[in-house]
């Protein structure tokens, strides 16, 4: 197409669409950079600066996942100073939130050799795990607020609405509005939130039971269906 | 964090969408489900049942051995039985044994007519196929039908009238490229989540305008440029008004209709008495809303129409989704991408179930039973001697239970389907049922229907088969088997299998109809041979996305739209209409409206979701009342109420909600200590059979607590 805009990234030539984020194009070419927050099904926020780049000309790092193509820019998706930025990024994680079930964050950690001690004096969120409806429960101490089941419960699919922030700065968390049990809010239980979640925050309280070592008819023994049957039956 | 030993790609068995799951399992426990984001139809959406509602399969009320019951039933003697100590556990030998004497001394006694079964649109293709080769080959019978009589009957006979085709015309994504599109009588959030997913989208982010015409105030009417409040019922007058304000303004396509239609002038001179004025009047839907309506569709460049169970479940169901074509005929609104007539499909394989031949007038691809040709053509694919099967029309679902008993049907052979929850006016039903002489069960759980089996037979679920569904929108997909069926439950196609040759050896026939399958891929390579429009779907060609059908050979890319060149009856035929009122309407005896449906978080008779974690998001039975009738009533919220028609009275709990619009009430049929179709009417619709299960007249008032089945149970949800 002659609208084109041709780029370069790590010296390769790269021709794309002129809409395209830097993340879309190097993925044409198959170049790898790493990404937390992005979701392919979710708007790109810039939130986790895991993906920063280089861009000659540029003073900052760009994040690849908002950063859009521009004729004849440079890129440089290696260097010393993003590895020290992005080894910052997963140290600073690490100093706050559980990533026990983060597969994806603890392999960025071995490559980038990032020191989950590296700043000792920090405290991680001590977050009770968030029990209040039968079908998901919420352990927001394993959250890295990377915004997308609030975006997905909103206008990147269901349009309910049910999600948002409570509290600032270190303090923030994904909470309903006012608090509510998930029973009360607009929540329709899709779960598109938990097919997005990165890190085991959002779990099927089935797969969440049966790690506690019930088995079916154990978790059966938990519903109310059953407690009411049992209690009609005595 | 479980580690999962294997995640296996299927095809969700809820609704007519047709999700694509990836099903994580462990220890043969599945334990999470996601979907692809780069699915074709879900694009890794899903919604609580997909996601959620799998775990029926490890209730243990679930039956995993054949039963067999210990007190010998019959005519007038046939009780329920839910509890497993009236069955006697039995061995398969033992149980399809019994199934192949009873059916035998039956058919020998009373003939091909005294023969029924019930097919499962839930089950898939493969099953289903068998399951009517079964009746026809050996019983020689076309009593077979499904729950598609209950639900888009009126819509398939519409459209088979008028363009020779019944399924959806697009395909639901194309909803993106509306400019404008009417939704009604569908409540798409809760019944086909994850297209209302792509309506919104196409609302908010490609700017499309909606029309929702439905009495109820759904959730995509916050979703609307216009929301037409039509009264139940009055579907004929308002659309066939939007078609006169078409006409009268000359908006209408008149090269298509030369091209492509007949019978315009009838029709035409049967649309001028629907004045928007007369529609009005008896709709309750302001005229100025009828000539915008009439507008933004006919002028826009794209317009579709989407509709699901509140145009077909009518006495005039017929008529309403003919109203519905007419304006697509008019205005040229269909065989282009992102147009078109679009009955969204109930069940995950209710499309499938009926392309497979479980209709009582038709073979497999609606080759008719009374047409010499097709006869011959299935006598030939199934080694029947010529003549040998039965050239005329079977009975359909409601009539099969209306004639049971001397001379007319005897024995009933139910997979999967749930009568006693699902046909209009349960009482009756009731009375039906105990009135055969035999009846077989396959199921999952002993449901309201299979309390009433000689012989239970357990099946596998779902996620312990292979096969195929075919989804609203065409779409053969593939079904897998994820964990091995529990205990002794087999496969449903494998169960037929058995019995059918059973019951081959004991009438002594001659030549088989063939029932050995190594796969269910050889059932769809013969299901190919005798239906043109999967000759081209082969499980290669499915392994990783759907194909749509038609398509007619292996080379065919499948069909996302159709009617581009013409219609499959050449072309479109216009039918003029007369506006018939429903059959019972409110009096000062019974003063309000009954219209039933679903909620998001059951499906249909509850045998799979009411034995699921989902009931505990939506425990009880719950009527809508608009607050003035709750008001005028006495009648304050969560209160328990009694609701009573002419046929029956169900005690519930009042759902105080604008949801509903004054006169009209609310009830799903999900719940059998509550079953809704106690109040329904079983008036049918004269050509379709359907019942009219959208407007019965009923009275609501104040009840105890304690005459709830479960008094004390209030589940607060944010959302209703």
């Amino acid at each position: 197409m002659t609208d084109e805009v041709q780029i370069s990234i790590n010296g390769q030539t790269v021709q794309v669409a002129p809409d395209t984020t830097i993340l879309q194009a190097a993925e044409s070419v198959g170049i790898e950079i790493p990404t937390i927050c992005y979701h392919e099904a979710c708007t790109a926020n810039g939130l986790c600066r895991i993906c920063v780049v280089e861009v000659e000309g540029s003073r900052t790092l760009v994040p690849a996942c908002i950063g859009k193509v521009t004729a004849g820019m440079k890129v440089q998706t290696d260097s010393a100073r993003i590895a020290t930025s992005r080894r910052t990024i997963l140290e600073l994680l690490h100093s706050s939130v559980n990533l026990s079930e983060a597969a994806e964050i603890q392999g960025y950690s071995a490559v980038y050799e990032a020191n989950p001690l590296r700043f000792p004096e920090s405290r991680p969120r001590d977050i009770p795990i968030i029990d209040d409806n039968p079908m998901y429960v919420r352990d927001y101490s394993k959250c890295i607020l990377c915004w997308r089941c609030v975006q997905v419960c909103a206008d990147d699919a269901q349009y309910t609405f049910a999600l948002n922030f409570s509290g600032r700065g270190y303090e923030t968390q994904i909470a309903t509005f006012f608090e509510k049990p998930m029973q009360a809010t607009t929540c329709v239980f899709c779960g598109q939130c938990v097919g997005v979640c990165p890190t085991g925050a959002l779990k099927p309280k089935r797969e969440y039971l049966m790690e506690q070592g019930l088995n079916p008819d154990e978790i059966q023994e938990l519903t109310r269906t059953e407690r009411r049957r049992k209690h009609r039956n005595t | 964090m479980i580690q999962p030993e294997r995640v296996v790609t299927t095809t969700c068995p809820y609704c007519g969408v047709g999700c694509k799951l990836e099903l994580h399992v462990r220890d043969d426990l599945i334990y999470r489900v996601t979907s692809p984001f780069d699915a074709e139809v879900n694009h890794g959406n899903l919604c609580v049942k997909g996601r959620f509602g799998y775990d029926f399969i490890y209730n243990k009320h679930r039956i995993t051995t054949p039963l067999v019951r210990k007190t010998p039933q019959g005519p007038g003697q046939r009780t329920q039985a839910f509890d497993l100590s009236e069955w006697e556990p039995v061995s398969w030998d033992t149980a399809l044994d019994v199934i192949a004497d009873r059916m035998v001394e039956i058919y020998r006694r009373d003939g091909s007519h005294a023969m029924a079964v019930y097919g499962c649109a839930k089950a898939t293709n493969e099953d289903n196929y068998l399951l009517q080769k079964m009746l026809r080959a050996i019983f020689r019978s076309n009593n077979v039908d499904h729950c598609t009589r209950l639900c888009h009957a009126g819509s398939v006979v519409a459209l088979q009238m008028a363009v020779g085709s019944s399924a959806m015309s697009n395909t639901a994504a194309e909803v993106i490229y509306n400019d404008v599109f009417i939704l009604t009588g569908s409540n798409v959030t809760e019944n086909h989540p994850i297209i209302s997913l792509q309506m919104k989208a196409a609302v908010e982010k490609y700017g499309a305008k909606l029309i929702v015409a439905d009495p109820r105030r759904i959730e995509m009417v916050d979703f609307a440029t216009l929301w037409l409040a039509q009264k139940p019922g009055t579907d004929v007058p308002l659309f066939s008004a939007m078609a006169h304000v078409i006409l009268q303004e000359k908006l209408y396509n008149a090269t298509f209709i030369r091209e492509r239609t007949e019978n315009f002038e009838e029709f035409a001179a049967s649309m001028e008495k629907f004045t928007p004025e007369y529609a009005e009047s008896i709709s309750g839907v302001p005229r100025e809303s009828i000539v915008q309506a009439a507008r933004m569709y006919a002028t826009a460049q794209n317009a579709a129409i989407y509709w699901a169970l509140g145009i077909p479940e009518h006495s005039h169901g017929t008529d309403n989704a003919f109203a519905l074509i007419h304006l697509a005929l008019l205005t040229g609104q269909i065989g282009r991408k992102g147009t078109g007539l679009n009955p969204l499909r109930g069940q995950n394989n209710v499309q499938g179930t009926s392309d497979a031949g479980v209709m009582p007038w038709h073979y497999p691809g609606y080759q008719r039973v009374d047409q010499e040709e097709s006869a011959e053509k299935f006598e030939k694919a199934w080694n029947i001697e010529p003549g040998g099967l039965n050239r005329k029309l079977g009975l359909t679902t409601t009539e099969i239970l209306g004639a049971v008993g001397k001379g007319g049907v005897r024995s009933l052979y139910i997979m999967g389907e749930n009568p006693m929850m699902s046909e209009p006016n349960l009482n009756h039903t009731r009375h039906q049922m105990e009135q055969l002489e035999f009846v077989v069960a396959q199921d999952l759980f002993i449901n309201e229907s299979g309390a009433f089996a000689d012989v239970f037979l357990p099946a596998a679920s779902w996620a312990e088969k292979e096969g195929t569904f075919t989804n609203t929108d065409r779409r053969v997909q593939r079904v897998r088997v994820a964990i091995p069926p529990r205990g002794q439950t087999k496969p449903d196609w494998q169960i037929i299998c058995d019995v059918a040759k059973r019951l081959e050896t004991r009438l002594g026939r001659p030549t088989s109809a063939g029932w050995e399958y190594a796969h269910p891929s050889d059932i769809l390579a013969e299901i190919g041979r005798v239906v043109p429009e999967y000759a081209g779907v082969t499980y290669p060609r499915i392994e990783n996305e759907g194909l749509q059908v038609p398509v007619w050979d292996e080379q065919h890319p499948g069909s996302p739209f159709l009617f581009a060149e013409r219609f499959p009856r050449g072309r479109g035929k216009f039918h003029p209409m007369e506006y018939i009122p429903s059959v019972e309407m409110p009096n000062d005896e019974y003063p309000l409206i009954l219209t039933t449906g679903r909620v998001l978080e059951h499906w249909h008779g509850g045998t799979l979701t009411r034995h699921s974690q989902l009931d505990e998001l939506y425990p009880e039975a719950r009527i809508d009342i608009h607050p003035a009738d709750a008001a005028r009533l006495d009648i304050a919220k969560d209160q328990a109420v009694r609701v009573t028609s002419r046929r029956g009275t169900i005690v519930l709990r009042a759902q105080v909600s604008y949801k509903t619009t004054m006169g009209v009430v609310f009830v799903p049929f999900h719940f059998a200590e509550a079953a809704a179709n106690l109040l329904t009417i079983d008036a049918l619709d004269p050509l379709a059979k359907i019942p009219e299960y959208k407007i019965c007249a009923v009275r609501v008032m104040p009840a105890r607590e304690e005459e709830l089945a479960n008094p004390g149970l209030i589940q607060e949800r944010g959302r209703y």
